[in-house]
């Protein structure tokens, strides 16, 4: 049977930013939009109101794999074992503190 | 923008759950737990109590639907805005407030909600919004001391939001705090030309404005901490980080300043300056009629969300067609 | 209550004030949308689109009123109905979202053809004007241009609406490239093109979108809309009641 409420929702997209050339696309939040050239326009004009954003990529929610953070201990804690290679654990003296 | 202390949780989402837990669950809600004492972030798809998820998407989808309610008193005036400059000043703001709406209606669909969910629960009452919104502009100066006085409670309310646990919410509020703050100087900017360089009749308009807003105001920041009991979980789980008591009097004690130098009197014969306390005694709220509007006997709540089902049910055949034309085009660029 | 500004109507003010007047007249209107939208990020591009209109009347008002020592809003909120020179096109009430969608087409393609044409006007100010407002306008007219498909190849009802949308509008398109002394003084001096002189591409442009749409214009009729001139609908009375009212009412008024 179908969703009422499906039946005419629009699917989400999510929105990604990169505001300046030399940086990396940053996810900045999602919308709804019926279709890709929609989803930029509204991108536009949501995400990007204040500066000239200057480059938007839109990806249909459902489009998107994620890692399970159930599985956080498989792919991330190896890296907490290794203490070393985290900054912190050089102390400096302060003068020098800044890297 | 107009989030308001919603401590008016329904009372089942406040009590710990009857049912047994397995030993998995309890190690999940003992590790939960202690991210929350150290500060950390809580993302969209991390376990969390079933209270806690519920709890949120109240809080953010009702602060949405807020944001996009309040696009209302305002918008009432864009048409008649009495200069070219501040007609553009009201469009860029109230565009704000639809974008704020969209970053929260983005955040809350993170915890497992749809838009068209929340609209519907909006517009069935069953789900809230600001009080301070079912209130009438009923003249130019009402958008000036919205500005100053609504925005400014609503930035108070939310900048501690913004070290909310729950990151998806968070980073909503940097960047609707970021935007929030022209909100404010604009409406006080656009108060104080009229009360120094304004007509008579201007000042006056004024002065009427702010005796009509400034106790609804004062409620935006939801009743007295000894009335709130839901306060104790919300600040438990990092969503509220500071009491409604403590946020008002700040707003008080900014405020009293602020009308000083417009030349406004705020309509409280009880505020006093208290010198133990280094604080601005005030007057007693009339906690009867915030209970009230926020029941749906305010001036304008019928009107407000009369507006919104009408826009939302008038638009319905706007929406269908655009998915109709996006299927037909998927069919189209298969087939070629 | 705040009397009417009296202002020469020299032809090179009156070329401005039908450019200006379109903007901010269309700004108007599109405002009015604000909160009702059919959605959300709707509401806010429609929004953001009033919001470059009334940018390009400022600019646009300002520089015509400078010559007489008249601002911006002296003109915007003060003057009498007969001198708004906007083509009728742009007062008319907002209709559904498909009649808004296609006047936006109409308008937007209008603009954008002007603008790009008075980037190189004799006068300096204008084609600094043109130069920022043609980007605006190229945005404005594909967003009308995407719905106008959207809802004329949607379904059934959006197809239906989108039919009457143009059956309304169409008649006053005529109005928009009419030659007259106003248009030949400002192609003689350099100031503009002739509204006429985009004729011939803004039939091609809007003509392609709406057989895109699958939506037939109607037979052309002889009817002339004269807001240009200064003679306006019932519609533009009360939009400039709304819109000059806290001008008028308050004499002095510092905003």
């Amino acid at each position: 049977m179908t969703n009422p409420e499906t039946r005419t929702e629009w699917p989400l997209w999510e929105v990604f930013v990169r505001s300046r050339a030399g940086l990396d696309h940053k996810h900045c939040g999602s919308l709804h939009a019926a279709d890709a050239a929609m989803a930029i326009q509204m991108a536009r004009d949501v995400y990007t109101r204040r500066q000239e954003g200057c480059s938007l990529w839109v990806v249909p929610s459902a489009q998107i794999t994620a890692s399970d953070p159930g599985d956080k201990d498989m792919y991330f804690d190896p890296a907490e074992d290794k203490v070393y290679r985290h900054p912190t654990f050089y102390k400096l003296p302060s003068e020098v503190d800044h890297m | 923008m107009y989030t308001q202390a919603m401590d008016t949780m329904p009372k089942e989402l406040g009590e710990a759950p009857k049912t047994l837990r397995s030993a998995e669950e309890l190690a999940l809600q003992q590790r939960f737990d202690a991210r929350i004492d150290a500060g950390d972030f809580i993302e969209a798809k991390d376990w969390m109590p079933d209270n806690y998820r519920k709890t949120l998407l109240r809080q953010i989808s009702q602060h949405a639907h807020s944001e996009i309610v309040g696009m209302l008193p305002e918008g009432n005036w864009i048409s008649r805005a009495p200069t070219l400059k501040r007609k553009a000043i009201l469009l860029a703001k109230v565009q704000d407030e639809g974008g704020h709406g969209l970053y929260l209606y983005a955040a809350a669909e993170t915890l497992g909600t749809s838009r068209d969910q929340m609209i519907d629960a909006l517009h069935t009452g069953r789900a809230k919004y600001s009080s301070i919104f079912n209130y009438p502009t009923l003249s130019w100066a009402d958008i000036g001391t919205i500005g100053w006085l609504v925005d400014g409670a609503a930035i108070m309310n939310q900048v501690p939001i913004c070290r909310c646990s729950y990151a998806p919410y968070a980073r909503a509020m940097i960047r609707i705090c970021r935007e929030e703050s022209f909100h404010q100087r604009q409406g006080y900017d656009s108060l104080l030309v009229m009360m120094q360089q304004g007509t008579d009749a201007q000042r006056a308009m004024v002065q009427d404005a702010v005796n009509r807003w400034w106790w609804p105001c004062l409620m935006m920041f939801g009743p007295p901490d000894d009335q709130s009991p839901n306060s104790a979980q919300g600040m438990r789980w990092g969503i509220k980080r500071v009491s409604n008591d403590t946020l008002r009097q700040k707003f008080v004690d900014a405020t009293v300043d602020q009308a000083r130098v417009l030349g406004v009197t705020l309509p409280d014969p009880d505020l006093t300056w208290n010198e133990a306390r280094q604080h601005w005694d005030f007057g007693a709220i009339d906690w009867p009629e915030f209970f009230r509007v926020v029941a749906g006997d305010g001036p304008c709540n019928q009107d407000r969300l009369a507006n919104r089902v009408q826009a939302w049910d008038d638009g319905a055949w706007v929406r269908e067609a655009a998915l109709a034309h996006a299927q037909k085009q998927a069919t189209r660029q298969q087939a070629a | 209550m705040t009397a009417s500004i009296q202002l020469q109507q020299d032809t090179a003010t009156q070329y401005l004030l039908r450019l200006g007047d379109t903007c901010l007249i269309l700004g108007q209107r599109l405002g009015e949308w604000c909160g009702h939208g059919p959605v959300l990020e709707e509401d806010i591009a429609l929004t953001n689109m009033a919001l470059d209109l009334i940018g390009q009347a400022r600019a646009l008002l300002s520089h015509a009123g400078a010559g007489q020592g008249l601002d911006e809003d002296q003109l915007a909120f003060l003057r009498d109905e007969r001198d708004y020179r906007n083509p009728t096109l742009v007062e008319l009430p907002r209709g559904d979202f498909a009649f808004t969608v296609q006047r936006n087409l109409m308008a937007a393609t209008l603009l954008k053809l002007l603008w790009q044409r008075l980037q190189t006007s004799t006068d300096a100010e204008l084609a600094a004007i043109a130069g920022k407002a043609v980007k605006e306008a190229r945005y404005h007219q594909q967003h009308a241009a995407d719905w106008v498909v959207r809802l004329g190849d949607g379904t059934a009802e959006s197809a239906r609406r989108s039919q009457a949308a143009l059956a309304q509008l169409w008649r006053y398109v005529p109005e928009l490239f009419d030659a007259d002394a106003v248009d030949d003084a400002a192609a003689a001096s350099g100031l503009g093109p002739r509204w006429a002189d985009v004729q011939a591409d803004w039939q091609a442009e809007v003509g392609a979108v709406l057989a895109e749409a699958g939506l037939q214009p109607p037979v052309g009729s002889a009817f002339r809309s004269t807001g240009k001139r200064g003679v306006h609908t019932e519609h533009m009375g009360h939009l400039l009641a709304t819109m000059q009212h806290l001008q008028r009412a308050y004499p002095g008024g510092v905003w």
